[in-house]
């Protein structure tokens, strides 16, 4: 008896119509994939960079979607959590001379780690206290970046930092480490798609729908929501895995709180809950910048104008206006296939 | 002692500035459910304001100070809730969040690219000297401090609960829907807190922004810990702002003295972890209970 009770609500109506939806998103995957591959061989070494750091912090950005967008966690750590993956893989093979491979995987266990760490004492009080630990932890963390210089380099920062080969072939050229990148950005991408899709995700969004029916329905809330932050915390790690050898240079200034404020805008911005809403929202992030490179230092606040005009238009972000612009020209009523 | 007098009375001073911005934030909170994540720009902003009308108009300080104090609670009281609370209410707390967290950047920004990427000087009603209180010098602005800010705590306590208009923003704050079968205006009492919290903002900005000078990126630490003491005290209270307030000054200043000035910033956040872990609705705070 209980299953049309759950049908006819409104969060259910909208998973009926995933499926296909989602079958669109992998095929976007793979398309954006094989265009991003080739794209750059024409855009010289700086446009190129960009590109690649676009897709690094896509995913930083998707990590926290999963934490934000399907578990309805406030995180104010992520680009913490980016720093100690960039810190730990620049470490690792700069002074360990460790492969990047392994230094990658590192980052990733022990950004987890960390993130269970973290989350659960403050989700076994309340959901939202994450958020105030985060920003504590957020902080503590840059503050051991820039005071530890034994570590850490201080606000020297860490240089040298080695790119990765693959099977002998070094990609230390902006193009080889770009296409690196693709590759990489849509593995994770696809892991995520996929964990998205199984009943393990969709347990993720009846969490954010409705936490206390997904209780009465039998999900073990606290685990799951535990999970999810961790998780979302790892791909963090891995974007820091990433993003150093990207830049080769390492310093605390892009992993301050106010970075992870600004990773939080991205996921709204580009549209909380949607698979590529994060890539949307780190285009608009990381790429339009340079667009308003002619408005100088004034950037940020056109940036932030867009967002605020965007969240108050459609609180979905970009994601929400397109998909129902799709829906108008298409002729379908929010999402009824 | 002398010296643990001198760092008390500067951890009260600065513990005061955060309560008046934490009162704000409490206040807000309360009766629009909005977390502002902007507040620490909001005490920022009205000292480079009035710098700049003081620049702009030629104004003597006083005018000046007016002109830009008056801008402020226009612009950040009314105008912020109209232009950004108002419509996005509806869609639930995290796009109001961060659009808030937009309008910091803009904040920002604005102060640097309008204003000056510089610390600028801010003029001080009092002289900047020491006394000395057994044996101990003690900054005269610090003391001004303490007092205006008490003083104005003082006033919108008496404000809030005895005042006719104060106990319907009071009722607003504690159950809306109640307030509005009672007949209290609630529309006008929300507008009422948004304008108290801007008009709070300026009076910590003109008294911190002497000693911290006007500076753009002054926000962070002061928003920082305003949220840290609002936590801290429990925010559905603001007693409790106040109490969180003055212990975070306390053991910031305390930190700084005799731990180690380049952790400093970590102590109040380690005191907010335990908190939130022992008594997880703030020192003062009611348990609230659980909203389905």
């Amino acid at each position: 008896m209980t299953a049309p009770a759950t049908h006819s609500a409104a969060p259910a109506a909208r998973r009926l119509s995933l499926p296909a939806f989602i079958d669109g998103t992998l095929l976007t995957l793979v398309a954006a994939a094989i265009i991003l591959w080739f794209v750059p061989s024409g855009m010289g070494r700086y446009g190129t960079y960009v590109l690649s750091l676009w897709l690094v912090m896509s995913v930083a950005v998707m990590g926290l979607n999963l934490t934000l967008g399907y578990a309805g966690l406030k995180s104010l750590a992520q680009a913490a959590f980016m720093g100690i993956g960039a810190y730990a893989t620049a470490l690792l093979t700069s002074k360990l001379g460790l492969n990047w491979y392994a230094s990658f995987a590192i980052s990733g266990l022990l950004t987890f780690s960390v993130g269970l760490v973290l989350g659960f004492p403050a989700l076994r009080v309340k959901a939202h206290y994450l958020a105030f630990v985060t920003l504590a932890f957020s902080t503590l963390i840059w503050l051991v970046l820039r005071n530890e210089q034994w570590l850490t380099g201080g606000v020297f920062g860490l240089s040298n930092i080695p790119r990765p080969s693959f099977f002998g072939l070094k990609l230390d050229g902006a193009l080889a480490f770009h296409r690196f990148v693709v590759v990489v950005t849509f593995l994770l991408a696809v892991v995520l798609w996929w964990m998205i899709r199984s009943p393990w995700g969709r347990a993720f969004t009846a969490l954010r729908e409705n936490p206390i029916r997904a209780a009465s329905l039998g999900i073990d809330t606290r685990m799951y929501t535990l999970l999810a932050f961790a998780i979302g915390s790892a791909y963090a790690g891995f974007a820091g895995a990433l993003y150093a050898p990207l830049v080769e240079f390492i310093d605390p200034s892009p992993f301050s709180l106010s970075q992870s404020f600004f990773l939080l805008l991205m996921v709204v911005a580009g549209g909380a809950g949607y698979l590529l809403g994060p890539f949307i929202g780190a285009l608009l992030g990381v790429v339009l910048p340079e667009w308003l490179r002619f408005a100088g230092s004034l950037y940020l606040i056109i940036f932030a104008g867009i967002v605020m005009l965007l969240l108050i238009a459609c609180p979905q972000g970009m994601s929400g206006l397109l998909e129902r612009g799709w829906n108008r020209l298409t002729g379908k009523t929010g999402g009824s296939r | 002692m002398a010296e643990f007098l001198a760092y008390l009375i500067a951890g009260i001073a600065t513990g005061a500035i955060y309560a008046l911005a934490a009162i704000g934030f409490t206040l807000v909170w309360q009766t629009s459910q909005t977390i502002n994540f902007a507040q620490g720009e909001f005490v920022m902003l009205p000292a480079v304001l009035v710098l700049l009308a003081i620049k702009l108009f030629g104004a003597p300080i006083w005018l000046g100070a007016l002109i830009g104090i008056a801008a402020f609670i226009l612009i950040f009281g009314v105008g912020f809730k109209l232009a950004v609370v108002d419509p996005m209410i509806r869609h639930g707390v995290l796009p109001l969040a961060i659009a808030t967290m937009a309008l910091s950047i803009i904040m920002k920004e604005g102060a640097k690219d309008g204003f000056s990427a510089e610390a600028q000087k801010f003029p001080s009603f009092v002289p900047t000297e020491t006394i000395s209180v057994f044996g101990a010098a003690i900054s005269l602005q610090h003391v001004a401090i303490i007092a205006v800010a008490f003083a104005v705590i003082g006033l919108l306590q008496w404000f809030v609960g005895g005042t006719k208009l104060g106990r319907q923003m009071q009722a607003t704050a504690q159950n809306p829907t109640v307030a509005r079968i009672l007949g209290i205006p609630v529309e006008r009492m929300v507008l009422l807190t948004f304008v108290i919290n801007a008009a709070l903002a300026v009076v910590a900005s003109v008294l911190i922004s002497p000693i911290y000078l006007a500076k753009f990126s002054n926000g962070e630490v002061i928003g920082l810990f305003a949220f840290i003491a609002a936590i801290v005290g429990g925010f559905n209270q603001v007693r409790g702002a106040l109490v969180g307030g003055l212990i975070v000054g306390i053991v910031d200043s305390m930190a700084a003295a005799y731990i180690s000035t380049s952790y400093r910033l970590a102590v109040p956040l380690v005191l907010l972890v335990i908190v939130i872990l022992l008594k997880p609705e703030g020192l003062m705070g009611r348990k609230e209970e659980r909203r389905v």
